[in-house]
């Protein structure tokens, strides 16, 4: 009876069928991670809400005109906040929810089945750039409504919002995985994953107007993507008056693209040298 | 029997693992025909899970020789994972999701799955489909985590402990669902700590201690080699229990019969059982 089975299993195992493509699986995994990620109201209000509720306060609090740069301080806020926002729903998103899902073994588990790797990363850039596009969106929609801020007037300035999205998302998403081998565990992934992001919008120029912060702190600001993220939603969002405030006296696009984009190379590689389905307790 | 099934699904040759300055596997051999249930038996700490991480593919070796389904599982493929069928010591679902949900989803990795509702039937879970998995029970999780190991439908099912935290009903239920997916022609290759359960289920098993395998067959060819001897016992006419250990059970009861002239009372002879077996080969005797 066994044998006859085991028969009859083998050759229907001859008329192999194809293992699933990796961008196919990767589309399901991209609907799936954004199911968990709307169903886990912390993580929802963590990540999402927390840039919108600190521009609404900041907006609302700082609101004086700023000295011969033809704006107000609300207005400053709100490229800053989506930079932030940016951030938050990439780097720090998927820097703690990796490092739950390595340590509460998920990964391994993924990793046990014929799932291709490449389908878990492009789920993750599903759920990043969803979040990230709704994330922006939000905080673009109270910008426009309540702190005089106007859509980009140009082709041109759409076009630059549109590749320091892109490149500000995937510089910080590549950071986001690889600060997740960081923490020893899942509960300590928040400490170490919200410190250095908090750390870096104090000096970015996120709270914090951008001429008032010292520059040896701007300094080491500049060497992430957070400060070139605001500089350059800046440049989309402000009137060109504004650059007087900058460092540099001038929204310097063609550093930032190069800036941003040399860490999403260093992201990658990041990540390649340091990513694993275990935590470092499973050997 | 076809060539098939006499062909090895699991072939190992002195497999040796070691952390630091603990060896937890020296040098275990095992042979897993196709078809076959197989137990690997031993307490906690005698390697059997590190065994198994290795047929995985989820864990490096120190030395020897692997050979799972005709592959060496640390350059397992995707083809070859996707004939393996893994069910882990600790469940890691995603809590948020339901239970229909995460079969469903699991099942599309595999290039010829199961019918996820079927298996959520076969394991159990069909009034659970739409719950959220961090609603379940422990009992429940641990059956979900069958059900995804066998969403693939693998030529090979390796499970580690997966009964620990069953109460004594679902224990039963997991024992007709292994015998069903057994039954099918799947290979599994099992490792637990209970006794019953590897004598219930295993059609060959292995005694691992100590990173060894002690002993190795069929379990009642195992207590016929390893079990010597039976145990005469009764009750003096004083009320004092008495037992002897005796390799001539028959000449004892004969001495009884004649010293009490009939009835002997409190009278039983046993047979080593496989338990009696298992705690001397691995050293534990003296938990009796």
């Amino acid at each position: 009876m066994t044998t006859t089975t085991t028969a009859v299993r083998a050759r229907s195992r001859t008329s192999e069928k194809r293992l699933p493509g990796a961008w196919g699986l990767g589309l399901r995994r991209g609907s799936l991670e954004l199911k968990q990620f709307f169903r886990q109201r912390e993580q929802v209000v963590f990540t999402f809400a927390f840039p919108v509720v600190f521009l609404f306060l900041f907006a609302s609090i700082f609101k004086d005109d700023v000295q011969g740069a033809g704006i107000n301080a609300s207005q400053l806020y709100v490229p800053a906040m989506m930079a932030a926002g940016i951030m938050s729903t990439s780097f720090q998103s998927l820097g703690i929810s990796i490092a739950i899902e390595r340590d509460e073994k998920v990964l391994r588990r993924l990793r046990g089945t014929p799932m291709p790797p490449a389908a878990y990363f492009l789920g993750k850039i599903w759920l990043v750039l969803v979040t990230g596009l709704a994330e922006t969106a939000i905080l673009l929609l109270v910008g426009t409504t309540f702190y005089d801020v106007d859509l980009p007037s140009s082709a041109v300035k759409w076009l630059d919002f549109g590749w320091i999205f892109v490149l500000g998302l995937t510089a910080c998403a590549l950071l986001g995985i690889a600060v997740s081998s960081v923490p020893k565990s899942g509960k300590s992934a928040t400490s170490v994953v919200v410190l250095p992001f908090l750390v870096l919008q104090f000096i970015s120029g996120v709270y914090i107007a951008i001429d008032t912060i010292p520059d040896w702190m701007l300094n080491i600001g500049a060497l992430f993507p957070l400060k070139w993220m605001c500089q350059g939603l800046r440049g989309v969002f402000l009137p060109s008056s504004a650059q007087v405030l900058e460092q540099a006296g001038s929204w310097e696009f063609g550093k930032i693209a190069l800036v941003l984009g040399a860490w999403c190379v260093g992201g990658l590689v990041l990540c390649l040298l340091t990513f694993r389905w275990k935590n470092r307790r499973d050997g | 029997m076809t060539a098939q099934a006499n062909e090895l699904a699991v072939d190992v040759r002195g497999l040796r693992k070691q952390y630091g300055d603990v060896t937890a596997v020296d040098g275990i051999d095992l042979e897993i025909r196709t078809g076959e249930v197989f137990g690997l038996l031993g307490p906690n700490g005698a390697g059997k899970s590190t065994t198994i991480e290795i047929l995985q593919g989820n864990r490096g070796r120190d030395a020897g020789e692997v050979s799972v389904l005709g592959s060496d599982p640390a350059t397992g493929t995707r083809a070859w994972r996707s004939r393996v069928g893994i069910v882990w010591q600790d469940e890691s679902a995603p809590a948020e999701l339901t239970v229909g949900e995460t079969v469903r989803h699991f099942a599309r990795y595999y290039p010829r799955p199961r019918d996820p509702e079927e298996v959520i039937g076969l394991v159990g879970l069909e009034a659970k489909v739409d719950s959220r998995i961090k609603g379940l029970s422990g009992g429940q999780r641990r059956r979900l985590d069958v059900a995804l190991g066998v969403i693939g439908d693998p030529e090979l099912l390796l499970l580690d402990e997966p009964t620990t935290g069953f109460d004594p009903a679902a224990r039963r239920q997991f024992w007709d669902l292994i015998r069903k997916l057994s039954d099918e022609g799947t290979t599994i290759l099992l490792t637990t700590h209970y006794l019953e359960e590897a004598e219930n289920l295993a059609d060959r098993l292995a005694i691992v201690a100590r990173g060894r395998v002690v002993a190795e067959g069929e379990p009642a060819a195992l207590r016929e080699r390893h079990g010597t001897g039976a145990t005469v016992e009764w009750t003096e006419p004083d009320g004092t229990p008495r037992a002897e250990h005796t390799d001539t059970p028959t000449k004892v009861v004969a001495e009884l019969v004649h010293r009490f002239d009939g009835e002997i009372p409190g009278l039983l002879v046993s047979r080593p059982t496989l338990e009696d077996v298992y705690l001397r080969l691995t050293g534990q005797e003296d938990a009796r």
